[in-house]
């Protein structure tokens, strides 16, 4: 078993997005103080830690760099095509497919599905395959508000997304890099667990076309391409679904595909990732530094076998 | 099909100056980039594959010199091949500078692990040792001290060397192999011009003796 509990980071790895907001307000205003002659370097640095645990180096990703870098093989296979291809998709109206074991199979409008859930500010490491990561703030709701909304049946046991499939749109999909349209997968547990989230902003705007608009997934213990952006569909199944990289390269990627620095790309080392904006690798960490979080759902697995 | 002399002056200035600028010109491109910001969010694998792109490229030219210098005659393509294939060498070092130096930081035991354990990487350093002597004999100095013969016969490593490189950016990409398949096309369609071009070559030759040999028993 290899479980393990990262060693040099605090407990919670999860930022609302209230708190560095109020932060920056605390600093400005600590920095008021200090003008006045108080003793603003304690309070500055009592507010660089805030109580829910930020990892003390983890800087927020430019925005120009994380929605300027993407895969987004629907759009392009370079990282900087998504951002140029992206201006041909339309996000609204849109319509999200519901079916498969849930209690009523219909198509929802997005902005129906989402109405009245409990909005989210997250701010979450994002750990590429390729190795390279980024710190980006998300916002947008708990996947579990809406799978709770979706009732599925009881035996419901995973969760299957699919992206949109359309070339007019999509002017990757007139090239077969993959199979279209795009699919991915969550153990219904795994959907259930609180840090998986459906974003429909960053950095506090909604998010752009290159970032998956308008509806996304954002489970940041995995690897990026779990991720599935512009989705329109979400069903509900009691076999694991199949999914787009794994289809691809199953010896690459695996269904589970979570961040584990112990078990390596065949093509590569997991064990380090290039932060974007910093130029010495820095150690990856288990689960992506959310194994307190999500450690339980694998316990007992062999996670070399279920990469 | 008519060929041009290839005695025209402007033409051989024109052609030095495009393989001088395919040689060289990456250098003020790749400092303009760095400079504009244009390398992107992740420099350092800007840089890597730009470099890499480079050095396939160069040596692509330096192995078309060969076939276009038989289909025009136009001998003064020669030494030519020997600037693209330096440079190509060149920037085939600079790649593999990038990756140990910026990418690893210098961490030479991860480097001796990717060499060992990753394919690409295997075939990517098997390219550069097979280049590095080539490199060196490339002067006049070496052409006299091996003789003629010797020399074509180790400069022929070229080819595996071309191979050793794409076989490096095929199994390095992720999914879209265009570009590699593209290059093996390249690569097939120079060994097979070199080929053909050497068949002719050794029929004309034969041709020649056998008439010279009729014209001499008819005498």
């Amino acid at each position: 078993m290899l479980i393990r509990r990262p060693d040099d980071i605090p407990s919670s790895e999860i930022t609302p997005e209230s708190t560095y907001v109020n932060r920056r307000q605390f600093v400005g205003a600590a920095g008021a103080l200090a003008l006045a002659g108080l003793a603003a370097p304690a309070v500055l640095g009592a507010s660089r830690r805030p109580a829910t645990g930020e990892a003390q180096d983890d800087k927020l990703t430019p925005e120009e760099d994380a929605t300027s870098y993407n895969n987004f093989y629907e759009f392009g296979t370079g990282k900087d095509d998504p951002k140029r291809n992206a201006g041909t998709l339309r996000p609204r109206p849109w319509s999200v497919q519901v079916d498969g074991l849930v209690k009523a199979p219909k198509r929802w409008d997005l902005d129906d599905l989402l109405r009245g859930l409990a909005k989210e500010d997250k701010v979450y490491r994002h750990r590429c395959v390729e190795a390279w990561s980024m710190v980006i703030p998300w916002q947008g709701v708990r996947l579990r508000d809406v799978l709770a909304r979706l009732e599925p049946t009881p035996s419901a046991k995973f969760v299957e997304f699919t992206t949109l499939l359309d070339p007019q749109q999509m002017p990757g999909q007139r090239t077969a890099t993959l199979r279209w349209p795009y699919k991915e997968g969550l153990r219904l547990d795994e959907a259930m667990n609180p840090l998986a989230m459906l974003a429909t902003g960053m950095y506090g705007k909604t998010i752009p076309n290159q970032n998956g608009a308008p509806l996304r997934l954002v489970v940041p213990w995995k690897y990026g391409f779990k991720g599935i952006k512009s989705i329109v569909r979400i069903r509900l199944t009691d076999t694991q679904p199949s999914t787009s990289w794994n289809d691809a390269a199953a010896s690459e990627y695996g269904f589970y595909a979570n961040v584990n620095p112990t078990v390596d790309h065949p093509r590569w080392t997991q064990a380090k990732e290039r932060r974007i904006g910093e130029f010495l690798r820095r150690n990856t960490l288990m689960f992506n530094g959310y194994a307190e979080q999500v450690g339980s759902l694998y316990a007992g697995m062999d996670l070399r076998k279920f990469y | 099909m008519t060929v041009p002399s290839g005695r025209s002056p402007a033409l051989r200035r024109a052609v030095a100056a495009l393989v001088w600028l395919s040689a060289l010109g990456p250098i003020g491109w790749l400092v303009w980039l760095a400079v504009s910001g244009g390398l992107g969010a992740n420099p350092i694998e800007s840089l890597q594959h730009r470099t890499g792109h480079y050095a396939l490229r160069l040596l692509a030219f330096s192995l078309a010199i060969s076939p276009l210098r038989a289909l025009t005659r136009w001998g003064w393509l020669v030494p030519h091949r020997r600037t693209l294939g330096l440079a190509a060498f060149g920037w085939a070092i600079t790649h593999l500078l990038v990756y140990v130096g910026l990418d690893l930081a210098l961490d030479f035991s991860q480097f001796l692990e990717d060499v060992i354990k990753r394919r690409y990487i295997t075939v990517g350093m098997l390219a550069i040792a097979l280049l590095t002597p080539l490199a060196i004999t490339s002067t006049q100095g070496w052409i006299k001290k091996l003789g003629g013969k010797r020399w074509n016969r180790l400069h022929r490593l070229v080819y595996p060397a071309m191979i050793a490189a794409v076989a490096h950016y095929l199994w390095a990409v992720k999914k879209d192999i265009t570009l590699p398949v593209l290059y093996f096309v390249i690569v097939a369609v120079l060994m097979g011009a070199r080929v053909l071009l050497r068949r002719q070559a050794r029929q004309r030759a034969h041709a020649v003796t056998t008439s010279a040999a009729e014209a001499s028993s008819t005498r």
